[in-house]
């Protein structure tokens, strides 16, 4: 039997980095500032529900969004050369080479007034100002921004499909949509699946991509404003996140679910 | 061949891991500064008068300066009530300084080792957030006001100018409660240190009436690129701006300004007081100050720069205005206060659609 030793260090670091800090929202989200336990703080959760519900809309629509765009892209790049592969590889991954800020005030510069897309936009007679400090602008940062989660573990997954398997369904009859429907869907699943997570749950606690884009406040910036002040409350803080991560590990445990079962369905 | 891989890779990591510790354990003189953005000269000029503040006296004095930047008096607080950050020198506005102050956040300095405190003008001094000068040591005064853009816009000439449907997404507000609620206070008439609930609230419906673009440092962009026409903001960044756009204005309403000091001072668990003190007398200095005050634009409180300033700049109405009575200064609120308009700051700036 193998030695357990060498998982020691992680352990502590899972320990002080993961346990440590969950524990410690967890500990705020039910006491005041005189530590004596309370409510209270739940109460702010309430208050703040349109903005939950903005929240997640925003980040069910840009998982969509993203997963249309993601997995088309995916299977064309597998269909690719090696070499063609690497390099698309790369440009997917290069933005997130530069930082997440960044990023965004690239954005804003394009789609503010009199930026560079709305001056475009103008002049092929669409109006101006129409993308700015609106919704889409968000769903625009988002997508951008979390779409490389989507497409490298599905395209992942999907390269590692067996060729023998395809050809198989091929030589038995299969057309292109039903080695797709039948196969490849299949196969590709898990990738599918880690990408949903992966892009939804960051999406639905982002933050900055709401104030710069679309002009208003997303459930991260309210999170973040209870701990900048004018008076710091991070009680309230810490009962919003732990809703917050509530409600996404629900999300996850019902992805998860539908994953095994699809697994059971292929076996 | 895997090995040496491995070998090499672990080599990286533990020089990364021994070199920055080492740069630290050095025994040499540091000194963290946390500033606003725009806020220090770092640029050299052809005459000599501008130059990289922070680089000279790092050479002069041989002490490494550790330079960061807040965004609004609020993070400032909130980073150092956290914890986990070192700042040894700090510029909060009047009435974060005194909130600093009364939560004992601050420490005295030793006057005896800024000597070019002597340059203060009076007027700064024995100020209500510090009635016996001895936390702080003013850098820059000034007022707010409207920037707006005369071609865009023709003229305003009062807060309520700013509720308007007619530029949309392209009208700029403080994006920070205290000088935001002081915008919709001013438009409604009402003291910017008010403590009445109701007051506060009205404020607040104000602020929701309007979609405003809520931005603090991307004013520097928004505005002189002419993609933002209107915007609440502080005089000495309008003279910024205005050498970039010749069609910008700067507007005092009638009904009133905020009139603010901002100051340097010495966070209490400095690690670095010795040096700090030595970094405000430099500031204070008349060249340094002449070179802060041409690059930043905002209003002196020193004696020994204003003489050395040109006349265009020292008779300039938005920098050096005659000060109204009406105009006033913000006072640090009590706790339920401040918590009354966070909670508010929230509901307006997540329902800004």
């Amino acid at each position: 039997m193998r030695s357990k030793k060498p998982f020691y260090p992680y352990t502590l670091w899972m320990a002080i980095f993961v346990i440590v800090p969950l524990a410690m929202v967890l500990w705020y989200s039910f006491t005041d500032n005189n530590n004596s336990f309370t409510l209270e703080n739940f109460k702010y959760v309430g208050d703040n529900l349109s903005t939950y519900l903005d929240s997640l809309k925003i980040a069910l629509i840009s998982t969509v969004v993203c997963l249309v765009v993601a997995y088309p892209f995916s299977y064309i790049m597998c269909k690719c050369k090696v070499s063609t592969q690497r390099m698309l590889n790369t440009l997917v991954m290069l933005p997130m080479w530069m930082n997440f800020i960044l990023r965004i005030c690239a954005w804003v510069m394009i789609l503010r007034p009199q930026g560079i897309l709305d001056n475009l936009l103008g002049v092929l007679g669409f109006g101006n100002n129409t993308i700015y400090h609106s919704e889409t602008a968000i769903i625009i940062g988002v997508v951008y921004n979390f779409l490389p989660f989507m497409i490298l573990p599905i395209y992942t997954t999907m390269a590692k499909i067996d060729k023998s398997l395809i050809e198989a369904g091929e030589d038995l009859g299969c057309n292109g949509f039903k080695v797709l429907k039948k196969i490849i869907f299949p196969l590709s699943l898990p990738g599918v699946i880690t990408g949903i997570t992966m892009v939804f749950v960051p999406a639905a606690s982002t933050i900055v991509i709401g104030e710069r884009l679309g002009g208003y406040s997303l459930l991260g910036d309210v999170i973040d404003s209870y701990y900048k002040g004018p008076s710091v409350d991070m009680h309230i803080g810490s009962a919003m996140s732990l809703v917050l991560m509530i409600i996404i590990l629900i999300s996850i445990a019902v992805m998860n679910h539908f994953d095994n079962g699809e697994d059971l369905a292929v076996v | 061949m895997k090995k040496i891989f491995s070998l090499v890779f672990v080599a990286i990591f533990l020089v990364g891991l021994v070199f920055p510790l080492g740069s630290c354990s050095g025994n040499k003189e540091t000194l963290t500064v946390c500033n606003w953005g725009e806020y220090i000269c770092d640029e050299d000029s052809e005459d000599g008068k501008m130059f990289d503040v922070i680089k000279r006296f790092e050479k002069e004095t041989g002490i490494d300066v550790k330079y960061v930047t807040a965004e609004t008096n609020e993070t400032l607080y909130a980073n150092m009530k956290a914890g986990g950050v070192n700042y040894d020198v700090i510029f909060p506005s009047d009435y974060m300084a005194q909130k600093m102050i009364n939560e004992n956040m601050i420490a005295k300095i030793n006057f005896e080792n800024v000597p070019n405190y002597s340059n203060v003008m009076d007027d700064f001094k024995d100020m209500y957030y510090d009635p016996a000068n001895e936390y702080t040591v003013p850098y820059f005064w000034g007022t707010t006001g409207i920037i707006v853009n005369t071609e865009v816009c023709g003229s305003v000439d009062s807060w309520d100018d700013m509720w308007t449907d007619a530029y949309p997404n392209r009208v700029l507000m403080f994006n920070n409660p205290r000088d935001a609620f002081a915008v919709a206070l001013l438009k409604l008439g009402y003291s910017l240190n008010t403590t009445d609930e109701a007051q506060i609230r009205e404020a607040g419906e104000e602020l929701k009436k309007m979609k405003f673009n809520y931005v603090m440092d991307e004013f520097f962009d928004l505005i002189p690129s002419g993609s933002a026409v209107m915007a609440a903001y502080y005089a000495g960044d309008f003279i910024t701006v205005s050498e970039d756009n010749d069609k910008l204005e700067f507007v005092r309403p009638e009904s009133g300004v905020n009139l603010f000091n901002d100051v340097m001072c010495i966070p209490a668990d400095a690690k670095n007081k010795e040096n700090a003190e030595k970094f405000i007398n430099y500031m204070l200095s008349a060249e340094v100050g002449l070179a802060n005050t041409l690059y930043v634009g905002y209003s002196t409180p020193n004696k020994a720069v204003l003489e050395l300033l040109p006349e265009e700049i020292k008779n300039d109405p938005v920098a050096y205005p005659e000060i109204d009575e009406k105009w006033e200064r913000f006072e640090a609120l009590p706790n339920d206060i401040n918590d009354l308009m966070r909670d508010l700051w929230v509901e307006i700036k997540s329902s800004n659609k």
